[in-house]
């Protein structure tokens, strides 16, 4: 099956110093993929590169639909002084999806944002503006999805909505996601296989479910405290 | 190019417009306050001078044009720092927006903004002053076109700037037009300046259009179409310049990582 999502020995140095360091990762139609890793990991770096807004050191980024990619992240509101439906409409324009005001108003259904409609993006609160962010991100039906804490600014009743509603659009076949998140329970929630990156390398790469105890840790949480205090001892 | 992106970048523009009084009051506001002031002066300099020379059609029609020059170059710059405001770039060229119609989008938009700042002059400078350019006939079109291209140039050149020093160098832009004014003899001949300014004079493509007005509005017949076809050559090439120059910046800041984190804390 074609990957959504090829890479093979990413690398970028900032200041001599490498932020990603050769890594190589796919992304299957179906399939979430956890990235996680400590502060200062590279994860933000590689969703940057795989965005396109920055210029990879060396290595290979294969994306076949690149225009049917998108992505939401906590570092990235939409315009504050655009309405939320202006906004939707920009970007459904920009990512070229058809019948965008249905699209529009299914999407303000969705993520619960009909009453805000004509409020200012700016004006809504830090988990309304990720709702929002999240309805941009799943404008074009995107094949690959990139979403970098895409939970952090929600409440856990409208975060397990959120997450059921993309383990839905994933399971219908057609799109994977790369999913970077500092919450170890929402990932053995949501993630078919998770990779642990540490100083710019993947150290670990399995099922969340399995990969403590094949690694003596109780949890995953463990794990990655252990991954990220210690990656050398792993 | 998909000229659907390309609108969709002018349409945020003209929704932020919808929206905000202040956004579209200057459009107008200092236009107007400019010909008003310059209406006054000259018709007051017309009752002292000399008879048989009129300030209105020279000076008026100068400020006019020049006026025009200035909304168009900050019509693109304005556009722009709205996403630098907003913190925009990263949603939008992390989307399939290319570069080119994301500047054809800040061009649109200065094209409608800069079109209304006409208008009310226009309509203030004929109306209120009896500025004619009837005088000019046919080459007010390649004088606008030739200001309006040299304007969309500075106006990319300006963005570019601001997107390589980040933010706080938005103040460098505003005076780029005072500083250009001095060379282009918006308000008297270029023979006046010494040759040094003159030699600079020669490379700025709206000195060529306002010595063209001044003789017209003298007057004299123009010799040639060649100042203006020269004019909008030197225009031609600033624009290609300022599009290179924009690309190179942009391409700059992705290797560096500046578009990704662009913020007034993260450029030097």
């Amino acid at each position: 099956m074609e990957k959504i999502l090829s890479v093979t020995g990413l690398r970028k140095d900032f200041g001599g110093a490498a932020a990603v360091d050769g890594i190589s990762f796919e992304v299957a139609p179906g399939e979430i993929v956890g990235l996680l890793g400590p502060n200062g990991a590279g994860k933000t770096t590689t969703i940057s590169m795989i965005l396109g807004v920055l210029e990879p050191g060396a290595g290979e980024i294969l994306i076949p639909d690149r225009e049917r990619m998108n992505f939401a992240a906590v570092y990235a509101p939409l315009p504050g002084n655009l309405t939320v439906t202006e906004n939707l409409r920009i970007f459904g324009l920009i990512y070229g999806v058809h019948d965008l005001a249905a699209r529009v108003a299914a999407l303000l259904e969705q993520f619960d944002l009909g009453k805000y409609r004509d409020t200012k993006a700016g004006l809504l609160s830090s988990g309304e503006q990720t709702r929002l962010g999240l309805a941009k991100a799943m404008l074009n039906e995107p094949r690959l999805l990139l979403l970098d804490e895409p939970t952090a600014s929600l409440d856990p009743s409208v975060s397990r909505e959120i997450r059921a509603r993309i383990k839905d659009f994933v399971a219908r076949g057609a799109s994977g996601v790369l999913w970077t998140s500092h919450n170890m329970n929402e990932v053995e929630e949501v993630c078919d296989r998770v990779l642990f990156l540490s100083r710019g390398k993947i150290l670990l790469e399995g099922n969340p479910r399995t990969l403590p105890e094949q690694h003596g840790k109780k949890t995953l949480e463990d794990l990655f405290v252990a991954v990220a205090r210690e990656p050398l001892s792993l | 190019m998909n000229f659907t992106r390309l609108y969709a970048v002018a349409l945020r523009q003209f929704y932020l417009m919808r929206g905000s009084l202040s956004r579209v009051l200057p459009l107008f506001a200092w236009v107007t306050v400019d010909m008003a002031l310059w209406g006054f002066l000259t018709r007051y300099l017309n009752t002292v001078a000399a008879a048989g020379f009129s300030f209105v059609a020279t000076i008026l029609g100068a400020v006019l044009l020049w006026d025009f020059f200035m909304r168009v170059m900050q019509g693109v710059t304005m556009a722009f720092f709205e996403d630098v405001w907003a913190r925009n770039f990263l949603n939008f060229f992390a989307s399939p927006l290319t570069l080119w119609e994301y500047l054809g989008g800040l061009v649109v938009s200065s094209v409608a903004t800069s079109a209304l700042g006409l208008a009310a002059m226009l309509l203030l400078a004929c109306f209120g002053f009896g500025l004619s350019f009837a005088a000019y006939g046919a080459l007010m079109a390649p004088y606008l076109a030739v200001l309006f291209i040299f304007g969309i140039a500075l106006g990319i050149m300006a963005s570019a700037l601001v997107l390589r020093l980040g933010p706080a160098s938005e103040w460098l832009v505003w005076p780029i037009p005072a500083l250009i004014a001095p060379f282009a003899g918006v308000f008297y001949p270029v023979s006046t300046l010494p040759p040094w300014m003159r030699l600079v004079s020669r490379l700025l493509p709206p000195a060529y259009v306002f010595e063209s007005m001044r003789a017209i509005a003298a007057g004299l017949r123009p010799s040639s179409s060649s100042p203006v076809l020269t004019a909008g050559l030197l225009a031609l090439a600033y624009l290609a310049a300022a599009c290179r120059i924009f690309e190179l910046t942009y391409r700059h800041a992705t290797r560096t990582g500046l578009i990704a984190r662009y913020s007034a804390e993260s450029v030097g």
